[in-house]
């Protein structure tokens, strides 16, 4: 029978209550008394010089409070990046200043020039659109091989070129690397483009900026995936505001995806214009807005060559990638190709050679940061692709030339600098080829063809890091962040417990997933534990929630927090049950001595902590309250092996998805319920960037596909049911919990599957097809099939 | 300015609106029921959608002065007046049918309007029906799940929760 309370059952989420019944809290839903709106004017020129504004007749509209321009943020800090990336020559990367308002030039559409508060949000769009901007046309970057020619106009006038950085991983080992291919029995190559997508979480962005005169205090609310980290980055290196003197609150979170992580101008703009108007200013993001206003991700181009020798072992791959920054340094952009991609260049394979290649590029679009994956999908879709297309070169199963290079001892130091602690990579398999149910797939294609279709099965395996950590490791790799997360545990008298953890929940359910894990630590139902998040003002210094991370670490931080509970909990029972501390177990909710009859409720110590009468003072404080602050040895390494199996209908290049299987290995599980919800979700966005979504430029740098009646969201009618299955379990060996993190797995580990069925598809078809770029459109594959 | 007035879940209420706001506005800035949601502006999400006379409307397509006399339910008048969920909000519970929860209410609006018309729909049916609710999250498997079972038809068989 499943268990029905703590690690490993599945209880019905707590949070569920308000959003079912419309009493979320999310940010737009607040109104601070006497707050001012704010509408930014952007930029619809991809590249231009401001030659003047002349503000005169927008001043004089009703309910204009002030118009703010790049001028007012002379001597205000910029928009800072977190991650410094050194390149091949041991030189720094090129970092340009970022304003909060433009200054002088912009350099994307969606840049903002001007800035409107006003009475009502109305009066300040009615305002912005009497500004007189005079803007001055230069010519646009946006291809990035073009970016990087001779004589390309710069987007940064200050910097030598429009190169970023030119990073190679790892460098001493180019030469061995070389030597490998030209030794090779075999070389597949293959030259495709990640697709840039925008992450579209539903609730778009969102900041109230408030400002109290009376204490000096700074407030901002802003739809955020980690209100520390914002604290920090705009306290520190934009406004000057002292964390003491500054509150960050992210409440309900309509979805981050990623582009929630990092700090924008808005957020500065918001706190900042408070303080200078003494009244709250809000600004809520249109979804048209967002699309040229959130950072995007992905676009990666990219050429991958991968060695075999006679035998179909894995030589050496090697790699040549551009990746796209847009036109200034989102929070975290240079570390998504680099730290977040190249580590992950070995996949599930012995390969022992591996070089990377990364060249950052600004061009004239949107800012270009971590999208759900953040490098792990672009390092997964080029491996899977290229072992695809090798074994259909070779004319060998795709499914065995995986299995004959996995890797199969643990731990396994990789040549792209990481050590996975745990895997079962043939176990997965197992699993996902009886989840798929590959032995009936000809059957299914006679089917597919009876029907005038052709049918493809593709297969992919990945692995993925989360958690990335330890902070000293990531220091050296440029991270200007530590990596830890926190927790404070805090029980009450009568035994509740409340945690204020710096993770950050914005969909994935830690308010009831998280109290799961403390349930079954002190053996009490998990109603008996509040979770608290998303405040500066109540929760510790912690680094919020990306990148996997929240059970892994945030949890972790919970368990050692709880781990000090229990242990001064135990002196205190001691104390009352007159035994020593060493001999007190808990179990199920009570403190007893080993050996004896004699017990303790959970409540009579907590209230013993609070009432001290009969309580060792000379030994221990009253109270019960623990932080702890944890920063993992490793990342963690979840993997698995996915399968998709596609129909395509020959006269119009329509591709549907007929089955989809997931197998993954998680480690251990806290809530499988809302393990298998975030794998759905996942492949939902991976079947969305392989068959439908595309943030299409113009060669002026204009975003064609900037609203949702262009840019194609995947709908119900798009997907299928999926099968999801994570019994194959390899639990990570360096933190508490043996978890590995799940957030991610799906969006890294579905689009390979998808493209090598489509691939398989049209080969079944007659056609000589080895690649189509992504979205896998009707149009691209009807011009694949006819061109 | 004028003053528009309407029955919102059962209780007239009257608010002043400009010619140009939409009902989708007037709700969450005037009346302050903040759980109808806007996911975009180019009424395509979905996450604003409520029964207007009884038929769901998505309430960014509408002008508040459009509205007048009308009877608008919205997600706050679903579950029972104690807090119980209703069945559909129910079954998005039981099955783990949201997330972040930003498109739930307009999730709920459509899909409770899907039951009232076809109150058995099929797999198929319920995705088209969905067509003009964008879900970011679920993957939209156990939304699709939750309707279903919502409908009293077996959904024991679907893969995972």
């Amino acid at each position: 029978m499943p268990k029905d309370n703590g690690i490993g059952a599945s209880p019905k989420r707590r949070e569920d209550v308000r959003f079912l019944s419309g009493t979320g809290n999310y940010t737009d839903d607040i109104q601070v008394n006497g707050q001012a709106y704010v509408h930014f004017l952007r930029s619809d020129l991809a590249h231009a010089k401001i030659n003047g504004i002349n503000l005169d007749a927008a001043l004089a509209m009703p309910g204009v409070i002030k118009i703010f321009t790049g001028t007012d943020f002379e001597g205000v800090g910029g928009i800072p990046c977190g991650w410094q990336v050194t390149d091949r020559h041991g030189e720094p990367m090129q970092e340009p200043a970022h304003p909060v308002l433009a200054q002088g030039k912009v350099r994307y559409v969606g840049d903002q020039i001007a800035a409107v508060v006003a009475e009502t949000l109305e009066q300040a769009r009615d305002a912005a659109e009497a500004i007189d901007v005079d803007l001055e046309e230069l010519p646009a970057v946006v291809d990035m091989k073009a970016a990087l020619a001779d004589g390309a106009t710069k987007v940064h006038d200050d910097l030598t070129s429009n190169l970023c950085y030119d990073w190679g991983f790892v460098e001493e080992n180019k030469p061995a690397v070389d030597a490998a291919f030209e030794a090779a029995a075999h070389v597949t190559t293959l030259e495709l483009r990640n697709n840039r997508l925008v992450a579209n979480p539903m609730e778009p962005r969102v900041a109230i900026g408030d400002f109290n005169r009376a204490t000096g205090d700074s407030t901002l609310y802003t739809t955020s995936q980690n209100p520390h980290v914002i604290r920090l980055l705009m306290g520190a290196f934009v406004l000057g505001i002292p964390e003491h003197k500054l509150r960050v609150v992210a409440p309900d979170v309509g979805g981050g995806f990623g582009t929630k992580i990092f700090h924008y101008a808005e957020e500065a703009f918001c706190t900042f214009a408070a303080k200078a108007l003494n009244r709250a200013v809000k600004w809520t993001s249109t979804r048209s807005e967002a699309f040229i206003s959130d950072a995007h991700g992905r676009d990666h181009v990219t050429k991958i060559e991968l060695a075999l020798d006679a035998e179909n072992n894995f030589t050496a791959v090697r790699t040549d990638t551009h990746a796209n920054m847009g036109a200034y340094l989102s929070t975290f952009a240079p570390s998504v190709p680099t730290w977040l991609h190249g580590t992950l260049m070995a996949g599930n394979y012995k390969t022992p050679l591996i070089y990377v290649n990364v060249k950052a590029v600004f061009t004239n679009t949107v800012p270009v940061d971590a999208y759900r994956g953040a490098g792990r999908p672009e390092a997964t879709f080029q491996l899977e692709r290229v072992v695809d297309k090798a074994a259909r070169e070779l004319g060998v199963d795709p499914i065995a030339l995986r299995r004959q290079n996995f890797i199969t001892e643990f731990p396994y130091a990789t040549p792209v600098a990481v050590e996975y602690d745990t895997g079962d990579y043939h176990g997965t398999m197992d699993v996902l080829e009886k989840m798929a149910d590959l032995s009936g797939f000809e059957a299914r294609r006679k089917a597919s063809e009876a029907k005038g279709k052709l049918r493809g099965f593709g297969v992919n395996c990945y692995i993925e890091a989360c958690g990335i950590a330890p902070s000293n490791l990531v220091g050296q790799l440029g991270a200007r962040a530590g990596l830890y997360e926190s927790a404070t545990v805090r029980v009450n008298a009568t035994g509740g417990l409340v945690v204020m953890t710096g993770s950050h929940s914005h969909g994935q359910g830690h308010e009831t997933s998280f109290p799961q894990v403390i349930a079954e630590m002190i053996g009490i139902d998990e109603s008996m534990v509040e979770i608290v998040h998303g405040d500066t003002a109540n929760t510790p210094m912690g680094m919020g929630t990306y990148g996997s991370r929240s059970i892994a670490v945030g949890g972790s931080a919970m368990v050692r927090a709880t781990e000090k509970i229990i242990a001064k909990a135990k002196k205190i029972a001691a104390h009352l049950m007159e035994a020593a501390d060493a001999d007190i177990e808990l179990k199920d909710g009570a403190f007893s001595v080993a050996g004896t009859d004699k017990s303790v409720a959970w409540g009579d110590v907590t209230l013993a902590a609070y009432v001290p009468h009969n309580y060792p003072l000379e030994d221990i404080e009253p109270g019960l309250e623990e932080t702890a602050f944890y920063d993992p040895a490793n990342f963690t390494y979840p993997s698995g092996a996915y399968a998709c199996e596609v129909e395509v209908d020959p006269d119009t290049g329509k591709v549907t998805i007929e089955a989809f299987n997931a197998a993954d290995d998680f480690g251990n599980i806290i809530n499988p319920m809302i393990v298998d919800g975030q794998v759905h979700g996942g492949i939902g966005q991976g079947i969305g960037q392989a068959l439908l979504e595309n943030a299409a430029y113009d060669e002026n740098g204009q975003l064609l596909s900037a609203s949702y009646m262009d840019y194609a969201m995947p709908r119900a009618s798009d997907v299928p049911f999926y099968g999801v299955d994570h019994s194959s379990q390899t639990p990570c060996t360096h933190n508490p919990l043996g978890v590995k993190g799940c957030g991610e797995a799906g969006a890294i580990g579905s689009p390979p599957a998808v493209i090598n069925a489509v691939v398989d598809a049209l080969r079944s078809g007659g056609h000589d097809i080895h690649h189509i770029d992504m979205p896998v459109s009707p149009s691209r594959v009807w011009q694949a099939m006819n061109g | 300015m004028s003053q528009v007035t309407m029955t919102v879940n059962g209780k007239e209420m009257s608010g002043d609106a400009e010619g140009r706001t939409l009902l989708s506005q007037f709700l969450r800035d005037t009346l302050d029921l903040t759980g109808t949601h806007v996911g975009c502006d180019t009424s395509q999400c979905g996450a604003c959608v409520v029964h207007v006379d009884g038929v769901a409307v998505k309430a960014c397509t509408m002008l508040a002065m459009e509205a007048e006399g009308a009877s608008v339910d919205t997600i706050e008048g679903q579950a029972a007046p104690d807090g119980t969920l209703n069945a559909l909000q129910q079954a998005f519970q039981d099955h783990h049918g949201l997330q972040c929860g930003f498109c739930t209410p307009g999730m709920i609006m459509s899909a409770a309007d899907l039951l009232k018309n076809n109150p058995q729909p099929t797999e198929a049916e319920v995705r088209h029906h969905l067509e003009g609710n964008i879900c970011r999250c679920t993957g939209y498997h156990n939304i699709v799940k939750a309707i279903l079972a919502a409908s009293g038809q077996d959904v024991s068989s679907i893969a995972a929760e």
